[in-house]
Parts: structure tokens; sequence; C-alpha cells
């Protein structure tokens, strides 16, 4: 009489292959993408047909949000500390601690009058992230002047790196004389070249 | 795969024994598809699109009046950008007696009321020449730098229309960027962004109250 065998199966799945697949989609990710640059407000930017990138770096991102509020985002962290002596000068603040000096590099917005730049720094991240959120942004003017805080800034900071691109990030929905007055005081600071953030949109059939 | 036979060559006497190693790759995958997912949710495959603007310098004590580009009254187009994604639009000089000679427009890019029709209406011409010539970049004839120099140079073209875009305070943002696509959309080589005047204003609200205002304009005449 034959026994029947019981074979004992492997439940063994070779994962060899997945990993391999997986490894590989990691690298691809890593390779191709950029971090989002934290931002206290999340904008919707508008669609254009427009395919012009934006250039990797030395850019100076100015973001206003629905509410008219104006952020300033500088890429590099030498250029940063540089605009942030010149400010303090400028505005006769006291001089800024190493760690204060360290803590905006690592902060990547701006957004706070100057006034508050020392207590600003001194909080944790986190509750710098806090402020941001509250605070009423870079003051503006619509002329030119010390009250015109977002036209000194930008200012020193083209003084800080001359090849400085200019780039507006708006919402949507901002209405146009909160935009114009950021545009009106580019104007006076002869910035007459800048882009506008946009995300793509297909360009119409037959066109 | 990921096992390996040992101890096949051990030849002893007796039961030779068959050990084979495995290694489990399971966690090693949970990790990556971790990694991956945290890629994927925080950054951005692509980089942020842009539409370059060149808005001219405020001082225009330096400017004399000659120097100014007149525009040539026929080919200008007037549009304002209103409250609740409004466009108002006429052509040529402003006739604030007749109210009718403002049209409405929209942004739908279809139909007789939208502003691409009628810009490339207006910039027939050119519109053809461009895509003629995109065609020739797409089948590869001309390269990107002599497209983008050929575009510039049939852009000039001194018939073509030249748009004015007037945003007022009810306007956003994205009406800006909007019309300023059209014009990329319609190859218009020449347009302006200006601010509201008076008299604009004025050409808005008689349209709206359909010409009730046109009286106020006669006797200034």
């Amino acid at each position: 009489m034959s026994k029947v065998k019981n074979k004992k199966h492997d439940t063994f799945i070779d994962m060899t292959a997945m990993s391999d697949m997986t490894v590989l989609l990691l690298t691809f990710f890593m390779l191709t993408a950029n971090f989002i640059p934290k931002e206290p407000v999340q904008v919707m930017t508008p669609a254009s047909v427009s395919e012009i990138k934006i250039p990797e770096y030395d850019v100076l991102t100015i973001l206003i949000d629905p509410t008219g509020r104006v952020f300033l985002n500088l890429d590099k962290p030498e250029d940063k500390e540089a605009v942030l002596k010149a400010i303090g000068k400028a505005y006769n603040l006291p001089n800024f601690s190493k760690e204060q000096i360290s803590s905006f590099r690592n902060q990547t917005s701006i957004g706070v009058s100057v006034r508050q730049l020392h207590e600003f720094l001194n909080k944790p991240m986190d509750e710098q992230d806090q402020m941001l959120k509250e605070s009423g942004g870079v003051p503006t003017d619509t002329i030119l002047g010390p009250s015109n805080q977002l036209a000194k800034w930008i200012e020193l900071s083209k003084q800080a790196n001359p090849s400085l691109a200019l780039a507006i990030k708006a919402d949507q929905q901002t209405p146009y004389p909160m935009v114009k007055k950021v545009f009106s005081t580019l104007q006076d600071l002869k910035e007459n070249r800048y882009s506008l953030i946009t995300t793509l949109r297909a360009m119409p059939a037959g066109l | 795969m990921a096992n390996l036979d040992t101890g096949g060559g051990e030849a002893k006497k007796g039961k030779p024994k068959k050990q084979t190693l495995r290694v489990d790759f399971t966690p090693m995958v949970d990790m990556n598809m971790l990694l991956i997912t945290f890629f994927m949710f925080c950054t951005t495959l692509s980089k942020p699109q842009t539409m370059d603007i060149v808005l001219p310098t405020k001082d225009n004590a330096q400017m004399k009046d000659e120097d100014k580009t007149k525009v040539k009254e026929s080919s200008a187009i007037t549009v304002i950008l209103g409250e609740n994604d409004k466009i108002y639009c006429y052509e040529g000089q402003p006739d604030y007696e007749n109210w009718q000679s403002v049209r409405e427009m929209n942004y739908s890019g279809e139909g007789d009321q939208s502003l691409r029709n009628l810009l490339l209406g207006k910039n027939e011409k050119i519109v053809k020449e461009i895509s003629k010539l995109k065609n020739d970049r797409y089948r590869k004839a001309i390269n990107e730098e002599q497209f983008k120099e050929k575009s510039a140079e049939i852009k000039k073209d001194k018939d073509a229309p030249v748009v004015i875009i007037k945003p007022t305070d009810g306007s956003t943002y994205k009406n800006m960027v909007d019309v300023l696509d059209e014009m990329q959309i319609c190859s218009i080589g020449r347009y302006a962004v200006v601010d509201m005047g008076e008299a604009d204003s004025f050409l808005v609200q008689n349209y709206m109250e359909k010409g009730a205002l046109s009286a106020q304009a006669a006797p200034k005449k």
C-alpha cells in the first residue's frame, strides 16, 4: 500500500525582486525630487501655458497670501546671513547673536516686522512657525520709506547677491490691489524683470 | 534567489545535511516602501512654472512724450478686468457717449464672447505665422533658438494689435494671470499692464447702467 505523502510546502515568498524594485523606485524619487519648501501659508498659484522653469538657485520668492500678507523666501543661507546683518544696520537694531543668526539661516521664511525680529529669532523653530502664521507678514507700503520694509529686504537682498532673480508667488484669489502694492514696490526699486510662479496648463489645441 | 545552498560539498558518510540559508527581505521591502511614501508626499517632481513679466519703471521724468510709442488707435484693444471675473473691452479710442462700444467678454476661451476669439481674430496673421513656426519646430526643421528668434520677429509686426490691460481693484490675481496667458496663447507681442483711470471706471459704470450716464459725458465734448 502506498502511503500518501504529506509534503510540507514551504510558504516562503521570495522578496528579492520586490526589494530590487522598491530600491530602484526609491533611487528614482531621490534623484528627481526636489523638496517642497516650508511655507507659512498655502497658496494656490494660477495656471498658465508658460513653460519657463524657475531657476534652480538664487531666487527670492515673494509669497502673497489671499489676505495680502507678504512673506519672503531666500534660498541661500549665506545671503540670508548677509541680509540679516544689513537689515540690522539699516534699522539700528541691536547686534544679532550667533544663535539668532543660525536660527535665521534655518528658518525658511521671512515674515515679521523688523521690530519683532529679535523676539522672533529667540524662539524655538515650532514657535517661530506659529508666530509666522499669526503675523501680518512683512510690512509693505505704497511708497518707499522706512515703513516699506519689503522694499528694504528686497533692496538689501539684491545688494547681497546681485544675481538674485525675483519670483512672485501669489494665491489665485488675491485681490489685485494687494499684488499691485508689491508690483509698485518693485517698480520703485527699478526691479522690472520678475517671474510670476504659475502651474502648468495645457496649451489649447490648434494654437 | 534569496536562498543559498550550503553543505553540498561536504561529502560525509551517511546523510549529507543540506541546509538552505535564506535571507528574508520582507523588512527591507517594508522599509523601502515607507521611504518611497515619504518621498512621494514631501517632494515635488516638477519645478514650478513661471511667467516672465516686465513692467516699466515708474519715473517717467526722463521719458519724453515723443519717446513713448504712440499706439495706433485702430490697433489698440483695451481690456478692463472687472469684478466677478468679468472683462470689459473696447477697441481704439473710448467712446464715452455710446455705451455699446464697450463689450463684455469672458475668460472661457470658447464662443463669441470670449476674449480669446476676439484676440485671435484681430491677430490672425501673426497667429498663423506662429503656428506655422511651431509646426516647423515640431518637425525639427528649426531648433528652439531659431524658433524664439523668429517668433520674436513675427510678434514685432507693426500692424499687430496692442493690448492694454487695466485691472480694476475688484479683480483678482488670477484674472491678471489669465489675461497675460491669453496674450501668450494669442501670440500678442505688445501688451502693457496699466492702472485704471477715471475715464475707464466711467466706461464700466456706464456700461453696467446701460448708458444712463452717457448724458453726463455728452456736455463735456
